[in-house]
């Protein structure tokens, strides 16, 4: 068979094949590929044995409870202004939102039906997990992070303290615990936000709407809305101090670690929202 | 030149247990790679009493000696023995408590930025009551006291110098008298007067205290000022030893080349060394 005239497609076609099957191709690709899996792998194992350690440290000595409410008293309290701001304008705005629908079928008294188990359920405990993990796996990523890079950690470890039960330890605790009370918090916030509108806006009846409100939540939203802010916390304090203590590269590295914390915490917080809520949802029902 | 700490309060070394291990360190064909090899069958031993002074170019791996050392990393193969205990196989769970007999100082000192000068001299202290009592204060005070730096003691990190923060380090690693302190470039980036006083100190240390000690440095000067000098009581400085002494300095000199240890021995077995390398290294 005569050869093809050769076209400029036949041409590029023939350079992707020759590309495609040179032994560089062949070596280089598997090899990359290869190590990004192991460093990948490598990463989720060394986060895992963190995880587990973080929480091994607590049946054992020694604890510190001082660093723990420090912890408490940085993530807790200095959070609350956002948390407060936040949640309040959230259902305020939840409420603003869905009362031109409500309206369309008659049902505006509900509006504090659908802001209390939209806080209560997923808002609430989300929004203010981002929020927190905006602000505390940022925080303990750069500290940890700068203590890393400056031999610190390293210092430590030489003088017989163990840095996962003095750095990592008290801030996943205080992490836990200040998030379930800053979730109550946003909650009860952002269902005043949505009383205001409802009452100043919407013309509605303050005791309707908080009686709408109370009767909507079962226990199984309770605890849905409860349950979160424990995982989230861990979630947020675990990947902060992970990406801290295994940061590398001078300021530069501290930056990037800041940012992948923020980054991981806050995606890993609205998918293990979903897992979760598909879980309680299956325990409970509906 | 004079040092301002008052000997006489010194407290005495802690007398060494007769069943005491005589060897406190020693490394057995400790070999480690990261992408490349950086050791490769490095051997030696550090005695109670001894000073060793770690030498070579920068990126041979003398860092990484006291690092495996303190076990903050594990070698690819070998064994590394401190204090009776095999902390090559060591968890790191358990060589918490180990570490806290032994002093370091690292190369950028590496002090607690957010805390105060008594707060990082006092750390494992405060470690084991929880607080700063009145005796613990009053250690720091006496080790700050020899540093010379007792004015210092409230002061942050960030508000004291280089050489300083140098000297705290120093302060921090001798507080609860541990049996072996590891000096990692002591001396690194200061200027001569400066370097001087931290060496001076090490001698102190070393003459006053008998505390064995791995010290790397890459500053010839600063290893023959140890080899060749004593801390005299009387005098409350470092003083040049006289011609033909018999007095002892017990310092002695590795040198780190291309992953092996290529010399080791003392002062005089140094410059009578007819190495290529090695006298081009002195020169």
């Amino acid at each position: 068979m005569p050869p093809l005239p050769s076209s400029p497609a036949r041409q590029a076609r023939s350079a992707i094949f020759s590309f495609w099957g040179s032994d560089w191709v062949q070596i280089v690709p598997i090899a990359y590929l290869s190590d990004v899996v192991k460093e990948n792998v490598e990463a989720v194992q060394d986060y895992s044995l963190l995880a587990g350690r973080s929480i091994a440290n607590l049946f054992g000595q020694p604890r510190y409870p001082a660093d723990t409410l420090l912890q408490a008293d940085l993530i807790g309290v200095g959070s609350l202004p956002i948390v407060v701001l936040i949640g309040f304008f959230t259902g305020a705005v939840l409420a603003l939102q869905t009362s031109s629908t409500l309206q369309q079928f008659g049902s505006l008294s509900l509006t504090g039906q659908l802001v209390a188990l939209s806080m209560v359920r997923e808002l609430g405990p989300v929004l203010t997990g981002i929020l927190v993990a905006g602000r505390n796996a940022s925080g303990m990523a750069s500290e940890l992070g700068s203590m890393k890079v400056t031999e610190q950690i390293d210092a430590m470890r030489a003088m017989g303290v163990d840095p996962t039960k003095k750095l990592v330890t008290p801030r996943v605790v205080a992490t836990v615990v200040m998030l379930f009370f800053l979730s109550i918090i946003s909650d009860l916030v952002g269902l005043t936000g949505g009383f205001v509108i409802s009452k100043a806006l919407l013309g509605l009846d303050g005791s309707q709407y908080w009686t709408t409100a109370y009767q909507a939540l079962k226990f199984r939203d309770v605890f849905m809305g409860l349950g979160k802010p424990a995982f989230f916390g861990f979630i947020i304090a675990s990947i902060g101090c992970y990406y801290g203590m295994t940061a590398k590269g001078g300021t530069q590295g501290v930056g990037r670690a800041t940012t992948q914390a923020v980054v991981a915490a806050s995606v890993l917080i609205v998918v293990s929202d979903f897992f979760i809520t598909k879980l309680l949802m299956g325990l409970f029902g509906g | 030149m004079t040092m301002a700490g008052t000997p006489a309060s010194l407290p005495a070394p802690p007398a060494a247990p007769a069943d005491a291990p005589k060897t406190l360190l020693s490394f057995q064909d400790v070999s480690i790679a990261f992408d490349q090899p950086v050791l490769d069958a490095v051997s030696f031993h550090l005695e109670r009493g001894e000073t060793k002074v770690l030498l070579g170019e920068a990126g041979t791996g003398k860092t990484l000696i006291l690092k495996l050392a303190l076990g903050l990393l594990k070698p690819d193969s070998g064994s590394i023995h401190v204090l009776g205990e095999e902390v090559s196989a060591m968890r790191e769970q358990d060589l918490f408590a180990l570490r806290r007999q032994i002093g370091m100082v690292f190369q950028e000192s590496a002090l607690f930025d957010s805390l105060t000068v008594e707060e990082n001299v006092a750390y494992r202290l405060i470690e084991e009551t929880g607080t700063i009592t009145d005796e613990i204060h009053a250690r720091v005070v006496e080790a700050l006291e020899f540093v010379e730096l007792a004015h210092t003691i409230s002061l942050f990190p960030s508000e004291l110098s280089g050489g300083m923060r140098r000297r705290v380090a120093i302060a921090r690693a001798m507080i609860t008298q541990p049996e072996v302190l590891l000096y990692d470039s002591p001396t690194g980036g200061l200027d001569p007067v400066t370097s001087n006083t931290i060496i001076e100190l090490v001698v102190k240390q070393r003459d006053l205290y008998q505390t064995s000690s791995l010290l790397v440095t890459h500053r010839l000067q600063d290893a023959f000022t140890m080899a060749s000098h004593y801390f005299d009581r009387k005098q409350n400085k470092m003083v040049p030893m006289e011609e033909g002494s018999s007095r002892d300095a017990h310092t002695t000199f590795l040198i780190l080349r291309d992953r092996k240890i290529i010399f080791e021995g003392t002062a005089t077995e140094l410059l009578l060394c007819h190495d290529p390398y090695i006298r081009e290294y002195l020169s």
